[in-house]
């Protein structure tokens, strides 16, 4: 019926912990965990949690840099859910500007009724 | 709760009432929304809506004529209905002078379909930043020129 992403990727970007961390790794660029967790509001075990999570779901990845674990975005994944997102509001705006010419040419034709009554 | 909910609105050149019409009668909705609506609309009744050869279950929850409408969608075939397997499309009508109405639909739960309860209960208690705001800061950002 409605173009569905999938529902794992839709639950990893809906917590706003877990945005908060997409956030940084966006405009940061590739980060370690430590680096985060001092960034965040919420406990370095709860950043690492989120990690697992938006890793597993292929939104960021991880690398070895000497003895640092960095997370980076994948792009290509995070733009399929922002293309999602942005479908679905777009499916919305059409349905509401077809009530609108409805609506319009109803309110219309009632005026023009009322006038020849 | 503010999540992965859809909220778009529109300014509508026409009374209350007729807006109320359009959105609410079967064969105005057949117009606008799928291709064929096969639903009373009343607070509880179980409809059907075609969309060419597929098709799916509707729900109405609230009916406040003519300022508030909503419904479920988008469950499993069978199943009742309630957060968590289903979105929930809820309309808001707002005059705005005699002859205009602001019309606001918004749809969520497109994210708590496929959630562990404990999850969905954390995560509706949690007071949340703006979900549209976070998107176009990302697509802003993803559309600049990447380095390295």
């Amino acid at each position: 019926m409605t173009a569905q992403p999938d529902d794992e990727l839709w639950s990893a970007i809906a917590d706003p912990s877990r945005r908060r961390v997409l956030d940084l790794l966006v405009s940061n660029g590739a980060a370690s965990a430590s680096w985060l967790a001092g960034r965040v509001p919420f406990s370095r075990q709860a950043v690492a949690k989120h990690l697992v999570v938006l890793e597993r779901t292929g939104l960021i990845s991880r690398r070895k840099q000497g003895r640092e674990v960095l997370y980076q975005i994948e792009a290509g994944r995070l733009d399929q859910a922002t293309r999602a997102m942005a479908e679905l509001a777009a499916q919305w705006d059409r349905r509401l500007a077809a009530i609108k010419r409805l609506a319009e040419a109803a309110h219309a034709e009632n005026k023009e009724r009322n006038r020849h009554d | 709760m503010a999540g992965l909910m859809i909220e778009r609105d529109v300014l509508i050149e026409a009374p209350l009432d007729v807006v109320w019409r359009t959105i609410t009668e079967p064969s105005q909705m057949s117009q606008w929304f799928a291709d064929r609506v096969d639903l009373v609309v009343e607070p509880g009744a179980h409809g059907y809506m075609r969309f060419g050869d597929q098709g799916g279950p509707v729900v109405v929850e609230v009916v406040d004529p003519p300022t508030r409408f909503s419904f479920r969608w988008n469950h499993p075939d069978g199943e009742e209905p309630v957060a968590g397997n289903s979105m929930l499309v809820e309309f808001t009508l707002t005059p705005e002078g005699d002859e205009r109405t602001r019309l606001r639909v918004t749809e969520s739960g497109h994210e708590l379909r496929a959630w562990p309860d404990a999850e969905k209960q954390r995560y509706a208690g949690e007071h949340s930043d703006g979900w549209a705001e976070f998107l176009d800061r990302l697509a802003g950002l993803l559309a600049k020129p990447r380095s390295g």
